[in-house]
């Protein structure tokens, strides 16, 4: 099976040409590597300049957890780095409880252990084709994955999933992962009223942009996931990528409606809502907490207003239509020769500019508008992942708590004498004493994850931002160069006058 | 002479007339109506004048319209509590440009008007003309009241329906015929083309709006830290900005160009349709004369009043048709004369703006790039 797909495969990497896709390490969209080794060379220069591949710094937290683990940070081709084989998602009570071993890294180190890895997974989202009939229809896209890790059982292959699969695999995410300060990458939102037209035919061009903004959107997800050093090491994330038949997902009601944004936003409330309130020892938490409202709200504004732009250009493009067709009429009734031609010249220097008008309409959509639109999501993940660590600190302070209350019932007990309550009671605080431990672990780790977390995604959003909008204004720029042609080709009609 | 033309004519708003404050706006609005309201009489006498029936009767100014820049002085005033200091104060600068500009193009347009009067080697000698020109006082000519634009407006009904019938009427001459024809179809596609151009503009100046609000957006953003990051939304910002510029450039030389140029065929058409209904009119009263005389003559009652009558109608077609066709003529002349002028300009200037922008995203891109 993997052989058959394996020349699909490569196919879909060659020529996934979608000039608007993100992928980590080699966002340049003419990438056109035939082997996988030319695929990995790309992305090891990708790799070595940028900082988003974090395997080796959690391979340092993790050494306590799997001591015969040979964890090696190579940067050799064969990017075979001897990988760790987890044995499923990490819960906290799998940590071994000696606070001596969480030693802080320092940022620096941090840094330089996450430049050192290269990365081996590449995803792509391609060939959506409706499925079914009616109302019950969907659209089903086909997620093909190369890869040199061991982990997977082929080196290429492919699946077909439907959109319910990659919030599936959001929710699973979401649940396991955010409990240890994770980012996880949100999914693209639902659309009623963008599936409901799809449902009904796929050939209107509103549909046919609607499936393609979401085949990108998907991709682009799907590629944010598999960069996160420990979500990709999740079997969900191995499964929704490997197994053929995938069960439907169920719990996606909670992304309905709203969706992502209004989830993460209750969740804050709760958080909000919270009485004790925190003395933060160090400052970096709200200091960043608040930067990233910031920005959110910023990119908010932004987004806003590209969306101005999108539609501005799009009316500009209907117009302009219009006009070079009645500019032509006008040319077919000007009865001097001349001039008569330079204005059909000038209708159809009109046309082109229409074309160009629709392509940089484009262009501010899907390279511009879904990138704010996505680090507006993300961001709102970021401040999930900080809402994550409050809770974990409730948790540690509620603990706290019951504690003490258990030594004051105690002491009670032992002034009222009952031998047998007592022991218990002895039994409940020596249980509640390692839960305070605990959470103050977890707590601990939570925030380092977070931090790491943070600068990693600062990391990846910085090389996002850059090169997309490199890649808008080079597309500006070949704008303005055929611009340029149409206006030098008709400026000689026009002279030509007489 | 001209000179004193334009001292006099297209001077509505002298320096302490348009404050640069917003509170004036209503004042300057209303001494520029004032203003345009005489041209529109000069024209009205040069069109009810019989001597000049023969004659395209250069197309009146249009009214100065500053709605679209009152509705963003209203928009500007609601939402200035919604936006930081600088957006506002970027805003009103851009409205006064804006108003600047349609000002400017007002008094050019103006003076299109009076030049052609001036270079027309009949109308130049015109009493009123001079009147105009030279009385240096208010004309007092008050504008039409209710009454009198009521009577107008049936007028044109009238002629419109006149002008139907008339049209109707084949003309022996062929010119005419040919010219009759072509003026009609020529007239609508060109008031087709007039408003189409005037909608794709407007969508390039709001696109164009668009960019200045993202350049804005994005140095907020650029300016949130000293990261690498913001560095280059502020290099990026600065690009917009640059950018925007060129394409309200753009959008006011296509406007200046190009849709100025197709409105005033568009009135300069409806002119020369006129002179042809005129002409038209003309020969109908001349052939109604000549069935009269042929009456009178058979009766032989009124002869001398039918002869004197006919021979009055006779000379007024003849010298409406001579003049017509000379006129006609200059028209094609001078139409494809401007147009020639007018596209070769368009594409001047595109041509400019499009390699500005060219540089300027290459010389961003060179930056970011590197920096990257």
């Amino acid at each position: 099976m993997a052989d058959a797909d394996s020349d699909d495969g490569e196919d879909i990497f060659v020529s996934n040409s979608n000039p608007v896709s993100v992928s980590r390490g080699v966002s340049q969209p003419d990438r056109v590597t035939e082997e996988p080794s030319d695929l990995f060379s790309e992305e090891e220069e990708a790799a070595s300049s940028t900082a988003a591949k974090a395997n080796g710094v959690h391979s340092d937290d993790d050494n306590d957890l799997f001591a015969d683990a040979n964890v090696e940070l190579s940067t050799d081709k064969s990017g075979s780095s001897a990988r760790k084989e987890p044995s499923g998602p990490r819960h906290a009570s799998s940590f071994t409880p000696s606070p001596a071993a969480m030693q802080p890294t320092s940022l620096e180190q941090l840094e330089e252990e996450e430049a050192k890895d290269s990365f081996d997974v590449d995803v792509a989202v391609t060939n959506p084709e409706k499925v079914g009939d009616g109302m019950n229809a969907y659209v089903a896209y086909k997620v093909s994955t190369r890869t040199s890790l061991p982990m997977f059982r082929s080196k290429v292959f492919s699946v077909r999933r439907r959109f319910s699969d990659f919030l599936g695999l959001y929710e699973k995410l979401s649940v396991k992962q955010s409990l240890h300060g994770c980012i996880i990458p949100p999914p693209p939102e639902k659309s009623v009223v963008g599936m409901t037209k799809v449902k009904v035919g796929m050939d209107d061009p509103s549909s046919v942009e609607f499936v393609e903004r979401r085949r990108a959107a998907l991709e682009r997800y799907l590629q944010r996931v598999v960069s996160h050093p420990s979500l990709l090491q999740d079997p969900d994330v191995r499964e929704f990528l490997e197994r053929e038949d995938l069960p439907r997902a169920v719990n996606t009601q909670a992304l309905s409606g709203a969706g992502f944004l209004k989830m993460i936003n209750k969740a804050s409330d709760a958080v909000n809502k919270m009485t004790i309130k925190m003395n933060e020892s160090d400052t970096w938490f709200e200091d960043k907490f608040q930067e990233v409202e910031n920005e959110e709200q910023q990119l908010r504004k932004l987004h806003v207003v590209v969306d101005s732009l999108v539609n501005h250009r799009k009316e500009l493009c209907g117009n302009t239509a219009v006009f070079a067709k009645s500019l032509a009429m006008l040319g077919n009734s000007e009865d001097n020769t001349a001039l008569s031609r330079a204005l059909s010249q000038l209708a159809e220097v009109e046309d082109k500019m229409e074309q160009l008008h629709q392509e940089q309409a484009a262009s501010d959509f899907f390279i511009f508008a879904e990138l704010l639109g996505d680090y507006i999501r993300l961001l709102g993940a970021v401040r999930g992942c900080f809402d994550q660590r409050m809770r974990a600190w409730q948790r540690w302070q509620e603990a706290q708590s019951t504690l003490q209350k258990k030594r004051e019932a105690e002491a009670k007990l032992l002034w009222a004498n009952k031998p047998d309550k007592l022991q218990q009671a002895k039994e409940e605080i020596t249980e509640w004493e390692a839960r305070v431990t605990q959470y103050e672990r977890d707590f601990d780790r939570i925030g380092m994850t977070v931090r790491k977390e943070v600068l990693r995604f600062e990391k990846e959003k910085a090389k996002d931002f850059k090169s997309q909008i490199i890649k808008y204004l080079e597309a500006m720029l070949q704008s303005q160069q055929r611009l340029i042609k149409f206006w030098e080709a008709f400026l000689p009609e026009a002279k030509a006058i007489a | 002479m001209m000179q004193e033309g334009l001292d006099d004519g297209p001077d509505f708003l002298s320096e302490e007339d348009r404050g640069s404050t917003l509170p004036n706006f209503k004042q300057n609005e209303f001494s520029v109506v004032r203003q345009h309201e005489e041209f529109i009489w000069l024209h009205d006498s040069f069109v009810e004048n019989e001597e000049y029936a023969g004659y395209i009767i250069p197309p009146a100014p249009p009214r100065p319209d500053f709605d679209a820049s009152r509705e963003k002085l209203q928009k500007l005033g609601e939402g200035e509590g919604s936006m930081t200091k600088e957006e506002f104060t970027k805003m009103k600068q851009e409205l006064e440009a804006e108003y600047l500009a349609i000002f400017k193009k007002t008094v050019a347009m103006h003076e299109v008007f009076l030049c052609r009067v001036a270079a027309h080697p009949v109308l130049r000698k015109d009493l009123n003309f001079h009147v105009f020109l030279e009385y240096n006082q208010d004309l007092s000519v008050r504008g039409k009241n209710k009454k009198e634009k009521l009577e107008d407006f049936f007028k044109n009904v009238v002629k419109s329906a006149d002008g139907v019938l008339v049209a109707g009427v084949k003309d022996v001459d062929d010119f005419f015929e040919h010219e009759k024809t072509f003026l009609l179809e020529y007239h609508n596609r060109v008031k087709d083309a007039s408003a189409k151009s005037d909608r794709m503009i407007r969508s390039h100046k709001n696109a164009a709006d668009d960019i200045n609000r993202i350049a804005s957006s994005l140095y907020t953003l650029g300016t949130q830290d000293s990261t690498d990051l913001c560095k280059f939304f502020l290099k990026v910002s600065e690009l917009f900005e640059k950018t925007r510029k060129i394409e309200a450039r753009i959008a006011a030389d296509e406007d200046l160009k190009l849709a100025d140029l197709l409105k005033y065929y568009l009135r300069e058409s409806q002119a020369a349709k006129d002179l042809l209904y005129r002409r038209s009119r003309a020969l109908v009263d001349y052939e109604n004369a000549n069935k009269a005389l042929d009456k009178a003559r058979a009766k032989n009652r009124d002869v001398l009043q039918a002869e004197t009558s006919q021979q009055l109608c006779c000379h007024k077609f003849e010298k409406i048709s001579e003049s017509a066709k000379q006129e006609l003529i200059d028209f094609k002349t001078r139409r494809v004369a401007a147009f020639r002028k007018n596209l070769v300009e368009l594409a001047e200037l595109e041509l400019k703006h499009a390699k500005g922008n060219l540089q300027l995203l290459q010389g961003c891109l060179g930056i970011l790039k590197g920096n990257t």
